[in-house]
């Protein structure tokens, strides 16, 4: 391919052509942004984009409609954890109960490291009670490095309710048809 | 203020010191000052320019108790230049290996001197207190200009020699001939002032102004080469050649960090108000304007202080021209800068003054 290139016009070697180019262009984006507010800055603390629905972000543990602790530790995420970020306490044969009806057990405590999390999504991929979601928080801050360290509490109390089908309710539920001759499902 | 020239328990000399080390005080204060917010100009035209908002954060903790002027004052900026220079002044004095220590911590000084020399002749005001409000007002007062506005090349060759480091040194090489080449042009397109003024004294030059109209209306051209030839001198864009951060990372002060970066950094703006009030002196009528007897030499404080915050003005305005010529075009290459101080502005410059002369020979 061959470019033509005109040679310049004297008025064009004169760089006056360019110069009031410049001028026009410099003017215009100043004018749109000063008068017309055609910024192209967010300004984050005050202004926040909206997240993707499938957008990754800390992950959380969840309650379900009746406000009982889904997570039954079976300890599937603290294995599958790429960096390691989770660290889970199981009950032990002696400790604290499920707080639902039917549900095995529940985690003694539960911690996410969250200097450590990737947000990966493997834990929520492989968790069978659907207990830890990917929520949309991307802003995870602190002073220190044990502010980080989310424990059970925290990770429910900023998780929320997850509806779900409820597992183990509905298992009740069908053992107890069991009891019912004839069965009706 | 007059009991202040009629105080006779000091002899006059002691009397002179006194007022130049005040004046000399002051307008190094201002300098500095205007230097400082010449950054925070910058930084929001080039905002502007750029669709973006600029600094628009820093404040002191008690700031957000003032109401309507606090947030305003931060949303503009006002206290950015603040915290600039307490950064540097926090940062760490880093010398590297290798470097030519004793030119090192030279060139900084040698690079800020000169500028803060150069506004020694500049007449900011008319008077004050029965003062001239001019630091020295020299018979030469143009050609003590250029003797050290020239020096200011030195400090950032030194600086790229120093550093012992290609990019510096390339940094160097190329400030000291762009300098030296645009010099010739910037004082050959101020002959022609000169021949019409008939005096090299800034003061009478502006006295002259008064008379006749600004000079920038007799000699429009000289006005245009000294502009182009103020930028190469100032190092600003377009022919920011010895800094181009895209080519030499930083230029000549790559390897300078926290204070002595901050000198170069100053001495920088500092050439830009100094030459700028060339410009406002020379061209644009210095301290004077043409209405409501401003043109005349002040007898009352507020009438003097009137005429200095003209001479600022103007100033201002000149400077936000350099600022705003920075975002309209790229960078020369270096033998376009060459080509051009050479070859158009030194001929332009000559045929300048010979029109000049020629016509004021015809007239007389």
């Amino acid at each position: 391919m061959i470019v033509n290139r005109k040679p310049l016009t004297f008025w064009e070697r004169l760089y006056v052509p360019a110069i009031m180019g410049g001028f026009k262009v410099t003017m215009r984006h100043a004018w749109r942004t000063l008068f017309e507010g055609k910024k192209v800055t967010m300004e984050y603390p005050e202004q926040k984009w909206t997240v993707p629905d499938n957008y990754r972000g800390a992950p959380y543990l969840v309650r379900d409609q009746e406000g009982n602790t889904k997570c039954v530790s079976c300890q599937l995420c603290e294995f599958v954890c790429p960096p390691k970020a989770i660290t889970i306490t199981p009950p032990g044969p002696t400790g604290q109960i499920a707080d639902r009806a039917n549900a095995e057990k529940m985690p003694q405590e539960f911690e996410i490291n969250m200097l450590r999390c990737i947000y990966c999504g493997l834990c929520q991929e492989v968790c069978p009670e659907e207990a830890i979601f990917l929520l949309k928080d991307y802003s995870i801050t602190g002073h220190t490095r044990d502010e980080l360290l989310y424990n059970k509490e925290k990770l429910l109390a900023l998780g929320g309710v997850h509806p779900g089908i409820q597992k183990w309710k509905h298992k009740a539920e069908e053992a107890k048809e069991q009891e019912n001759f004839p069965v009706k499902v | 203020m007059d009991f202040l020239n009629t105080y006779n328990g000091l002899s006059p000399t002691i009397k002179f010191f006194i007022w130049s080390v005040v004046k000399i005080a002051l307008a190094i204060g201002v300098l500095h000052a205007i230097a400082a917010y010449a950054v925070l100009a910058e930084r929001k035209i080039s905002a502007w320019i750029q669709d973006r908002v600029g600094p628009n954060r820093v404040a002191p903790p008690f700031m957000k108790y003032v109401p309507v002027l606090g947030p305003l004052l931060t949303r503009w900026g006002m206290f950015q230049p603040l915290a600039d220079g307490l950064k540097f002044m926090l940062k760490e004095d880093f010398t590297p290996a290798g470097v030519h220590k004793a030119y090192f911590w030279l060139a900084p000084a040698i690079a800020i001197i000169p500028s803060l020399l150069v506004i020694a002749v500049i007449p900011f005001g008319s008077f004050i207190g029965g003062q001239k409000m001019v630091i020295a007002d020299l018979n030469v007062g143009i050609l003590y200009t250029f003797g050290i506005v020239s020096l200011g090349v030195y400090g950032i060759v030194l600086a790229g020699y120093a550093a012992n480091s290609k990019y510096p040194f390339f940094g160097g090489i190329r400030s000291s001939a762009q300098m030296i080449s645009y010099e010739i042009s910037m004082g050959m397109s101020v002959i022609p002032v000169f021949l019409l003024a008939g005096n090299l004294n800034l003061s009478t030059i502006i006295g002259w102004q008064v008379h006749h109209g600004w000079l920038v209306l007799y000699a429009p051209l000289s006005f245009f080469i000294f502009l182009v030839a103020s930028f190469a001198e100032t190092n600003r864009l377009p022919f920011d050649l010895p800094e181009a951060e895209t080519e030499l990372v930083g230029g000549y002060h790559t390897e300078y960090s926290s204070m002595k970066f901050a000198l170069f950094f100053l001495a920088e703006y500092s050439n830009m108000v100094a030459t700028t009030g060339m410009m406002v002196t020379l061209f644009f009528g210095g301290w004077t304007l043409p209405f409501w007897g401003l043109d005349q030499p002040a007898h009352s404080i507020v009438i003097g202080i009137i005429q200095i915050l003209i001479f600022l003005v103007k100033m201002a305005m000149l400077m936000t021209l350099f600022i705003w010529v920075r975002w309209m075009f790229p960078r020369f290459r270096y033998d376009q800068l060459m080509d051009l101080g050479w070859r158009r502005f030194v001929p332009l410059a000559l045929v300048n003054i010979l029109l000049t002369a020629v016509i004021l020979w015809a007239r007389s």
